[in-house]
């Protein structure tokens, strides 16, 4: 999807957004010391944990019922850090601590993988398969799509505002 | 005080999901990504632990916003695993991408299972 898209320099992309030891920079990052990696991370999470709690106490999913919720919180997480991997990687040279504190931190505390797993056992249990499957697929295809275009959509921007 | 919970849980499970992916990658040298796949499923094992504790009527309420909201919900992550499958299929990785997919979400559902089996064992 990248094709077409010329890259303004030699970048390292990254795989893992939040630590890619395959990228030297990222090697540097954590060879300088864990500690405010490891304290911005956690301010980070609780800051993403935050939002999604006070999205769950918003939008009330009832036992039973189709999580939406939890499928909005993921989708827009997906969404944004699309559009903050590309940025960050791509434009922004930013302080070492920003990748680590908004996408492992804030986004990785904010969207949640095991409520989803857990989301689609109790819709399984509460006899209800076809809403279980349908929440296990709709999930990620609502995650694939918006992290894709989120990242084709920035990268076009990005490419626009160069010219 | 339910705020707390949820801000202490996450507290501890960020940096937790950070530092296992670390430690992972040290380890293994691999495309695929093995860390955030042990964190997810690890967080889905607990959760679902502590799903079966609360239906059981073993965990209260506060147990749950702490272990399950805050901590399970920090320590796993939705974002990383789509992002890292994009960055996988991306780079001409597919196989690697759609496995990533497949295999996260059948071991991260077993895991519940065997957590919720775990728990309905130990306390209903």
């Amino acid at each position: 999807m990248s094709k077409g898209v010329q890259q303004p320099r030699a970048v390292a992309r990254p795989t893992d957004p939040d630590v890619d030891l395959a990228v030297p920079a990222q090697r540097r990052e954590v060879a300088h010391g864990l500690g405010p990696v490891v304290a911005v991370v956690a301010l980070g999470g609780v800051v993403g944990a935050c939002a999604r709690y006070g999205a769950s106490l918003l939008w009330v999913t009832h036992p039973g019922s189709f999580p939406w919720t939890t499928l909005l919180v993921n989708g827009v997480g997906c969404a944004v850090i699309g559009v903050f991997m590309v940025v960050i990687t791509e434009v922004w040279a930013a302080h070492r601590l920003v990748r680590p504190f908004f996408g492992t931190g804030v986004l990785g505390g904010f969207t949640t993988f095991s409520t989803y797993a857990v989301d689609i056992q109790k819709l399984l249990a509460a006899g209800q398969p076809r809403a279980g499957l349908a929440y296990l697929a709709l999930t990620l295809v609502t995650a694939l799509t918006m992290v894709w275009s989120a990242v084709w959509v920035t990268r076009r921007a990005l490419v626009r505002r160069r010219r | 005080m339910n705020w707390l919970l949820v801000v202490l849980g996450a507290a501890i499970g960020a940096p937790l999901r950070f530092l296992t992916d670390l430690t992972v990658q040290k380890r293994h040298d691999s495309v695929f990504p093995w860390g955030t796949f042990a964190v997810n499923v690890v967080g889905c094992l607990i959760l679902g632990v502590l799903t079966g504790a609360v239906t059981a009527g073993a965990a209260s309420s506060q147990v749950q916003l702490f272990v399950g909201t805050g901590l399970c919900g920090a320590l796993t992550t939705y974002s990383t695993f789509s992002y890292e499958t994009l960055r996988l299929a991306e780079d001409g990785a597919k196989f690697y991408a759609a496995a990533n997919v497949v295999v996260s979400v059948v071991a991260g559902l077993c895991a519940v299972f065997m957590g919720v089996a775990v728990a309905e064992a130990l306390w209903a």
